[in-house]
């Protein structure tokens, strides 16, 4: 084989796995669309579940989704990414140190029901917190922290030493350099992460449904100590349900899910912009 | 004029005193369990709300056994079981002075089905279904469990070992819950067992009614045939009045005693078995014949 030949098989052989990957999505999309579509109104929305396909809602387990990402992102943003400052920034390069990296990559491939087993023992027993959005938010939490932790040390490694040293040079303390330097040029990559990990916690039921997301409430929650349920539970409800219209209720839902999914990464990209933006200027 | 109304409220209070008192009940019903009864539970619940808009009913769904576990430590109210409670989780309750009231709500037919396509299953007993589903069974052909039967290989679907179809179905074919081959496809979700057995022309599977009443343009239930008498078909009213057997089962729901010192609690109870007959039928399952209820409704009073 030629050496032209070789290159254009390569190429070919990516732009091929590449497509394969988009027309999967595609179809897959496509199909629950299709499904779905008929089934969502705003009164989907607005209702709670019923054994009534015709009547059923998504409401409380949308407020139940909200509820608990933005809990979730309020406990696991500031240690994921402060744990990564500190390793990145601040840590002694020893064996301890490096100890502690593997363990954290190792973490953040655990299977996620573990972690619903560990926040049944600690925040379900251990704190009494019971089965609330409280509880399920901080076991979501457990299983995103080493994910954040991982994408922001990525993302601080990256920015270029030049800058902390210039920083240094005009007599910036190091938190300083830290935060008005460090952190905004690595904001982009952190963002990223935390879209990921919040993405993954969105769309995680075994953990949820171990400490306690439900699958029938018909009220939304109003504080972090109510009964919650969310939306992959209530999705998986319908789909194991013996009548089709509950499977378009399912893929009604499944719709839902995205559209959260989708205007978090887009609320991301946003931020993301506009940071680099600013820092352009 | 004023003793007229006071009165006729209190005739009215005589008459429907429940009702007159849902709607200022407040307060929470903790309810956790069963999938298989979920759809039940989550009916009556929804029906509930008409009547006591102020209370708060959730339903969770950590299975029967899942369930249990919080039931016997007293953190539900009620456990939905699509299987009677096990010695185990009796002594659990003991030692945690959990007393409770078992109540039926509904019947549900196991329904054992074919292929569309398939032809030549006129009936089976239950000595032919414990043939081919016992541990270790031998039977690999349609043949091997009636000579003239092709002989075609007989792809076999069913419930994963966690679910309380498979350990009824075990019990009432193989003589023991959890007897079973364990070399057949398994799915925890029963719309998977449809398309599996739907998708293949000589195929069997097992399942609850429910999912059989869906698809009956797309399955054909086998008859089942207990000695001299004829062979019966799943059906609503042959499970009803007791000759689909043996693989009707009663599905339930399990009271803690304590809670119903709760108006609220006693008031959901009430309802849910006054409202069963009805509300069980319309998600698929069979209802229990009325003595039950009444029954049921007896036991209940007397907890008062």
């Amino acid at each position: 084989m030629t050496r032209q030949r070789k290159q254009k098989l390569f190429h070919g052989l990516c732009f091929f796995m590449t497509t394969l990957t988009v027309v999967i999505l595609a179809v897959l999309l496509t199909h629950v669309v299709m499904e779905g579509i008929e089934w969502i109104s705003f009164e989907f929305l607005d209702r709670f579940p019923s054994r009534k396909p015709h009547k059923a809602g998504i409401k409380s387990a949308l407020f139940g989704t909200l509820w608990v990402i933005s809990l979730t992102a309020f406990f696991a943003v500031p240690i994921g990414v402060a744990t990564a400052v500190y390793l990145q920034e601040y840590a002694p390069k020893n064996r301890i140190m490096e100890w502690v990296r593997i363990n954290i990559a190792n973490l953040a491939g655990m299977p996620s029901i573990i972690y619903g087993l560990l926040g049944l023992a600690i925040f379900v027993r251990f704190f009494g917190f019971e089965r609330s959005i409280l509880s399920g938010s901080l076991t979501l939490a457990l299983l995103i922290v080493p994910i954040i932790i991982i994408a922001s040390e990525g993302a601080l490694k990256s920015v270029p030493n030049s800058l902390r040293e210039a920083a240094y040079a005009m007599g910036a303390r190091k938190w300083q350099v830290v935060i008005f330097q460090v952190l905004p040029s690595a904001l982009p990559g952190i963002m990223t992460g935390i879209i990921l990990a919040i993405s993954r916690s969105v769309g995680e039921t075994a953990p949820l449904i171990i400490t306690g997301a439900l699958g029938y409430v018909a009220f939304t929650p109003e504080s972090i100590s109510d009964p919650y349920t969310v939306l992959p539970v209530q999705i998986y409800n319908w789909a194991a349900r013996p009548q089709v219209e509950f499977h378009g209720l399912a893929a009604a839902g499944i719709v839902v899910l995205l559209t959260v999914l989708l205007s978090m990464n887009l609320l991301a990209v946003i931020i993301r912009n506009k940071s680099q933006k600013t820092r352009t200027s | 004029m004023g003793s007229i109304v006071a009165t006729f409220v209190m005739i009215l209070g005589l008459i429907t005193p429940a009702s007159a008192n849902a709607a200022k009940l407040s307060g929470t019903v903790k309810i956790d369990g069963s999938s298989t009864v979920f759809p039940v539970t989550e009916a009556v619940a929804e029906e509930f709300r008409t009547v006591a808009p102020r209370v708060r009913v959730t339903v969770g769904v950590s299975g029967t056994g899942g369930g249990f576990k919080k039931f016997t430590k007293g953190e539900t109210d009620i456990n939905d079981a699509s299987r009677p409670i096990k010695d185990k989780e009796m002594v659990l309750s003991q030692k945690n002075k959990i007393e409770y009231l078992e109540i039926a709500v509904a019947y549900d037919g196991i329904s054992v089905v074919v292929n569309k396509a398939n032809t030549f299953v006129d009936y089976l007993t239950p000595q032919e279904l414990n043939k081919i589903w016992k541990s270790g069974s031998k039977v690999k052909m349609w043949k091997d469990i009636r000579a003239s039967w092709p002989a075609e290989e007989i792809k076999l679907f069913g419930p994963g070992t966690d679910s309380g179809t498979f350990d009824y179905f075990s019990e009432a074919i193989n003589g023991k819950s959890g007897n079973s081959r364990s070399d057949y496809s398994m799915s925890e979700d029963d719309n998977m067992l449809v398309q599996g057995v739907s998708g293949n022309k000589f195929a069997l599977g097992y399942f609850g009614y429910a999912y059989y009443k869906e698809n009956k343009n797309k399955l054909k239930a086998i008859p089942i045939k207990t000695g001299s008498a004829k062979p019966v078909l799943p059906s609503e009213k042959n499970i009803n009045n007791g000759i689909y057997t043996p693989l009707s089962r009663p599905i339930f729901i399990y009271v803690n005693k304590a809670s119903l010192r709760k108006p609220e609690v006693m008031r959901f109870v009430e309802f849910y078995i006054e409202k069963a007959a009805s509300l069980v039928s319309e998600v698929g399952y069979v209802p229990l014949p009325k003595e039950k209820y009444l029954a049921s409704h007896k036991e209940l009073l007397k907890v008062k």
